[in-house]
């Protein structure tokens, strides 16, 4: 088979995650430039390819609930907070004012995720009761319930507008949310070192995620969003692998809602609401339902759409930078186009900005014959 | 909604053995949940048909109810400063224009979606949601606006329960609009060409039916009652601002818990949760106090849910048929 690379003879190699040379060169690439990126821009930046890093975690996870599974969650912004107050209680300062107690971030990275996947696990059944919109508005009340609960648990949440620092970054002693420190002549800044934990947390995370997508629990999961009652005469068990998709998802909001607000460094309770699940529901939608790669570049597209934004009151008179006057302002704008994107992005090009990458790959495969 | 009618019971008498005035307050407080409800019955029909699936009538859940309660308001407001105010809460100008702007959202958003999953239908009228609260906030500005007392302040004591005029002018309005739905829907032609488009898209195609049209038109009427649900919502002392939008999905419970596509179901779910939240405000202290304040906020979802898991379409909702 040397010399034609797209020729598969197994179904095992069809199915193969970099089955392609063009796949493996362009993760390859994809991947120096991720790594060169932070060294290369000013430390916002990093800070923002930070959070679209663990962003695309946490849409991996919504990924694999709403679109490989088909459940549609609007309560991914309740399990994003309880992983973040997980891990801020388990690392917290066990003198400080908020409940602490001063774990390693090797327990509580871990813990932040597996007691949203509890509590995921927990609220699937309602999942196997209920279809379409019903689930919908019944996780939508999830976050509701949730924002009360972070709103009233003061001793563990600081309580709306005072908040708790975020989880402490302390790794097997190492404490790796200092400032700076120097590494062979080249100076490593805290935001540097959190772009490093996101991007290795990404890619221990995205790998079993597609490993997932592309074997036997996957395509249940397809099966079941495609027609859950054929799915079902043929074998596949709808509460099985509901509860899969919805304790998985969970998982992955935990990590990223654990690892979010250590940008900041710090948690606002008030945070956790309908609008964070929206904005994690246009990653997907953006980026492309049912693709991992649509994860990615929607994650990425969604959390640097706002910096974009922000330099539009230079171009555009009637937006303005100010909290009023004007005809918007940006914060509307970027809540504007979120809107405006998801439904253009849902009526042109359902798959998405992978949709759109996949139509000029096979534009470019057959130039310069194609049509 | 007992929060927009603070003046209903609850709040002032306080918390004593008072249960008349606790199960006063909460249907005064459904009033508005009834009225906001109003517009999914209508439209879930045709909407079932729009795309093959009854649970796909959250069009009107998140797209028009956030509309009405948010563009109706400020319409309204407008309104009632140049022409004044009972004319203008009977007549409905801003009912007129939101239906206007829910058959566009139909149009353009809604028709394009035809024969696509229920998952992208559901999600493009989150979309337009929230491109719709941002016009609307936009609209309304940054302070509190203030609507005043179309049906004035008198009050009267039945039983020892003191009741607004205008929470019974709003329960009559309710009342009235939803019966000139139900005549509508059962005894009109258009009403009979919406069923027929509900029931089989094809079969009334082929009668000569517009089904389109008939799409349309349910989203104009949707657009129309929300907007009558905003006039009820903003009234009363409350005022409104651009967090009112919200209240839009503070309805979402008591549509669901009777039933999405249920016009009685409609009816119901309303006082459950009205009742729910006002029970829960009144005798919170006393019994779980450890629950937190404003936890009333959070009943009603907590009653969906239990409801939910009992009976998965609601109280009256129309189980849906599966076939292979």
């Amino acid at each position: 088979m040397r010399g034609r690379p797209e020729l598969f003879t197994s179904y095992r190699r069809d199915q193969a995650p970099l089955n392609t040379p063009a796949k493996r060169a362009w993760l390859g690439l994809l991947l120096v430039g991720l790594l060169v990126f932070p060294f290369s821009v000013t430390a916002e930046l990093t800070a923002l390819g930070a959070t679209a890093l663990l962003s695309a975690v946490g849409a991996i996870g919504l990924n694999l609930v709403t679109g490989y599974a088909g459940q549609v969650s609007l309560g991914h912004a309740f399990f994003l907070g309880l992983g973040a107050y997980t891990a801020a209680v388990l690392s917290g300062d066990p003198d400080g004012r908020s409940l602490g107690f001063g774990l390693d971030m090797a327990i509580w990275l871990p813990a932040a995720g597996l007691l949203p996947a509890l509590v995921g696990l927990l609220i699937a059944p309602v999942a196997i009761r209920l279809k379409g919109l019903y689930l919908a508005i019944v996780t939508l009340g999830l976050v509701f319930i949730g924002e009360h609960l972070f709103r009233e648990l003061t001793a563990v949440t600081g309580g709306p507008g005072v908040g708790r620092p975020a989880a402490q970054l302390h790794l097997l002693g190492a404490d790796l949310g200092r400032r700076s420190e120097i590494l062979g002549g080249y100076p490593i800044t805290r935001e540097i070192k959190l772009y490093l934990i996101a991007l290795v947390v990404l890619v221990v995370l995205a790998v079993p995620a597609k490993n997932l997508a592309r074997s036997a629990v996957g395509r249940a999961f397809a099966a079941v969003r495609d027609r859950d009652l054929a799915a079902e005469v043929m074998g596949v068990s709808l509460t099985r692998h509901k509860l899969i998709a919805f304790t998985i998802s969970s998982f992955y909001a935990g990590i990223a809602g654990a690892l979010l607000p250590t940008v900041t460094g710090f948690i606002e309770p008030g945070s956790f609401n309908l609008l964070l699940s929206v904005q994690f529901l246009a990653m997907i939608l953006i980026g492309g339902v049912a693709t991992l790669s649509g994860s990615l570049l929607g994650a990425a597209f969604v959390i640097l759409l706002p910096r974009l934004v922000e330099e539009l009151p230079r171009f555009l008179p009637f937006v303005t930078g100010e909290s009023t006057g004007g005809v918007l302002t940006t914060f509307q704008l970027q809540t504007l186009l979120y809107g405006v994107l998801i439904v253009v992005f849902l009526i042109a090009e359902p798959r998405g900005l992978f949709g759109i990458w996949v139509r000029a790959r096979n534009y470019w495969r057959a130039w310069p014959f194609s049509y | 909604m007992s929060r927009a009618v603070p003046e209903a019971g609850g709040g002032d008498i306080g918390r004593a053995g008072y249960r008349w005035v606790v199960l006063a307050a909460g249907c005064f407080g459904s009033g508005a949940y009834a009225g906001m409800q109003m517009g999914l019955p209508a439209i879930g029909p045709a909407l079932r048909s729009h795309f093959g699936l009854t649970v796909a009538e959250a069009g009107l859940v998140f797209a028009s109810l956030a509309l009405g309660v948010g563009l109706t308001v400020f319409f309204w407001g407008l309104a009632i400063d140049r022409v004044g105010e009972r004319p203008v809460q009977v007549g409905g100008l801003a009912g007129a224009g939101i239906a206007l702007i829910g058959a566009a959202v139909e149009r353009i958003a809604l028709r394009p979606m035809v024969g696509e999953p229920v998952f992208s239908a559901t999600m493009v009228t989150v979309g337009v949601f929230i491109v719709l609260q941002v016009v609307a906030g936009d609209l309304i500005g940054l302070e509190l606006r203030q609507v005043g007392h179309p049906w004035g302040l008198e009050q009267t004591e039945v039983a020892g329960v003191i009741v607004f005029h205008s929470d019974l002018a709003k329960l009559a309005f309710t009342a009235t609009v939803v019966a000139l739905l139900w005549l509508f829907l059962r005894h009109s032609r258009l009403g009979l060409a919406m069923r027929a488009t509900a029931a089989s898209q094809e079969t009334a195609l082929a009668l000569g039916v517009p089904a389109g049209r008939m799409f349309g038109l349910a989203w104009a009427i949707s657009g129309a009652l929300a907007a009558v649900a905003g006039m009820l919502v903003a009234t009363g002392g409350a005022g409104f601002s651009q967090a009112t939008t919200l209240v839009a999905l503070k309805a979402l419970p008591a549509i669901v818990l009777g039933g999405l596509d249920s016009v009685p179901g409609a009816l119901v779910g309303g006082p459950i949760i009205g009742l729910a939240e006002a029970y829960t405000k009144t005798y919170q202290d006393d019994l779980f106090p450890w629950a937190g304040d404003n936890v009333d906020q959070v009943v009603p979802y907590v009653v969906m849910l239990v409801v939910l898991l009992v009976r998965p379409y609601g109280l009256f909702g129309t189980r849906e048929v599966e076939r292979v």
